[in-house]
């Protein structure tokens, strides 16, 4: 008897949890603002105050499909356990898990000219700590891109949300940097990619 | 100078912020006019932004995150557009989106088509509605609660009726014995209304301080006394305890 109510409440939760996935699921892949992901307390209130753990689960459903949960908090990465104040100001975005190849990156509509631009202009950005002026970022691209195209892919990292440009044309990291980037291993990747040294 | 150092065009080490301190402080007692004083706050609010722009440099080259810009520079010239796409598809995670219309939606959206209006229909509907006007009745006005069944002065009239039908030809009659009422509600209503038949001058009051006790007096005509005598205004209390007190006497 007893065993058989153990039974009945182990499958009412799961039963409970597979609705608030399916739910979770629905939230985090749909844009329903004008930016994608969904803010934590949003994810409170449409799946409860448990969707941290329903997120957990999310995660490990999505791993089997290379993708995964992230999530991008306000200001800098708490160093230990977020606070439910933290996740709550979080945003929450559906990301891939592993890396792209670079044949992949045409199905998703940018060159490999698009891709190098963007990986310039966000790590001299960085190491501008945050801030550079349009016009020294565009004058790096036009190392390696013709001058017609520097100023077409700028503003499509603008619009795009990889940068953002202040009236004074200075340029920032944006939203989609934050949540698509891992900006410490770029510079670390870049700094540690041999490069041969021009002879003398 | 300092502007190109806001605009992160120069380092901001490059300014000696005490040297020119010591300048601004040597020159300060010379000026005399607005402008070379507002000249100087200028000066003194550029120092404050190259100072914090210092402290960023600082706070942000123990970060991290921190990686001598020239050397990066460096690097992203040496290397080709193949290596540098392959180190950003490495750190790369773009956000996965769905666009895609259910099946369940398509079928919502073509119903809520099938019963939309036309907009010629739309409109004829929203119009505004002509209303015809007309004259509205007293009793109305009372139904709808905007007046009252009685006017206020209909009100005092017939109260001072009461208070001079309850004095009989006594001429006068203790207070609580004319407020008095079987609720405190009641008898609360009661004494507001008394007070407009003294202000009114229905009625005067009459006090007895030594023996503790207030009559009150109707007048045959009402006597306007607003502006001949100097009013006074008398405090009556009428707590729950008193008018408990007053009713035990009444049943005793």
């Amino acid at each position: 008897m007893e065993n058989v109510e153990k039974r009945r409440t182990k499958l009412k939760r799961k039963a409970y949890y597979t609705r608030k996935i399916k739910r979770a699921t629905h939230l985090l892949f749909y844009r329903r603002h004008k930016k994608p992901g969904v803010k934590g307390w949003e994810l409170r209130r449409k799946l409860g105050s448990d969707y941290p753990k329903i997120l957990k689960i999310l995660n490990s459903h999505l791993d089997k499909l290379d993708l995964q949960v992230k999530t991008v908090f306000e200001g800098e990465k708490p160093a230990g356990q977020p606070t439910l104040e933290q996740l709550d100001k979080a945003r929450f975005y559906i990301t891939l898990r592993g890396g792209l190849a670079p044949k992949e990156t045409k199905m998703m509509g940018w060159r490999i000219d698009d891709i190098a631009g963007l990986a310039t202009a966000i790590s001299y950005i960085i190491a501008k700590k945050g801030k550079a002026p349009r016009e020294e970022v565009e004058e790096l691209l036009r190392n390696k891109l013709p001058g017609w195209r520097v100023d077409i892919n700028m503003n499509r990292y603008v619009r795009s949300g990889y940068l953002a440009e202040d009236e004074n044309n200075q340029l920032y990291l944006d939203w989609r940097t934050r949540a698509e980037i891992d900006q410490k291993a770029l510079v670390d990747l870049l700094m540690g990619t041999e490069t041969e040294m021009p002879i003398s | 100078m300092c502007k190109s150092i806001e605009e992160r065009r120069l380092d901001p080490f490059n300014v000696d912020v005490d040297d020119i301190i010591a300048v601004i402080q040597k020159y300060f007692p010379e000026w005399e006019s607005p402008e070379e004083l507002c000249l100087d706050a200028e000066a003194i609010h550029r120092l404050a932004s190259i100072v914090k722009l210092q402290g960023d440099w600082v706070k942000h080259r123990s970060t991290s995150l921190y990686t001598d810009p020239f050397l990066l520079e460096e690097k992203i010239r040496r290397l080709s557009k193949e290596e540098l796409a392959t180190v950003f598809l490495e750190t790369w995670r773009p956000i996965i989106e769905l666009e895609q219309i259910s099946l369940h939606g398509l079928s919502e959206a073509i119903k809520y088509w099938q019963d939309l209006l036309p907009l010629s229909e739309r409109w004829l509907k929203t119009g505004s509605l002509e209303m015809e006007t007309g004259a509205t009745t007293r009793e109305e006005l009372v139904k709808l609660r905007i007046l009252a069944e009685k006017s206020f002065l209909e009100e005092l009239e017939v109260f001072w009726e009461e208070l001079k039908h309850r004095v009989g030809g006594a001429e006068k009659i203790r207070y609580w014995d004319f407020i008095g009422a079987d609720t405190y509600p009641e008898t609360t209503k009661r004494a507001y209304m008394t007070s407009f038949l003294v202000t009114y001058g229905y009625a005067t009051l009459e006090l007895r301080p030594l023996e503790e006790e207030t009559f009150i007096k109707p007048f045959e005509k009402p006597r306007s006394t607003l502006g001949k005598k100097q009013m006074v205004s008398i405090p009556v209390s009428i707590s729950f305890e008193e008018w408990r007190t007053w009713k035990r006497g009444e049943q005793n």
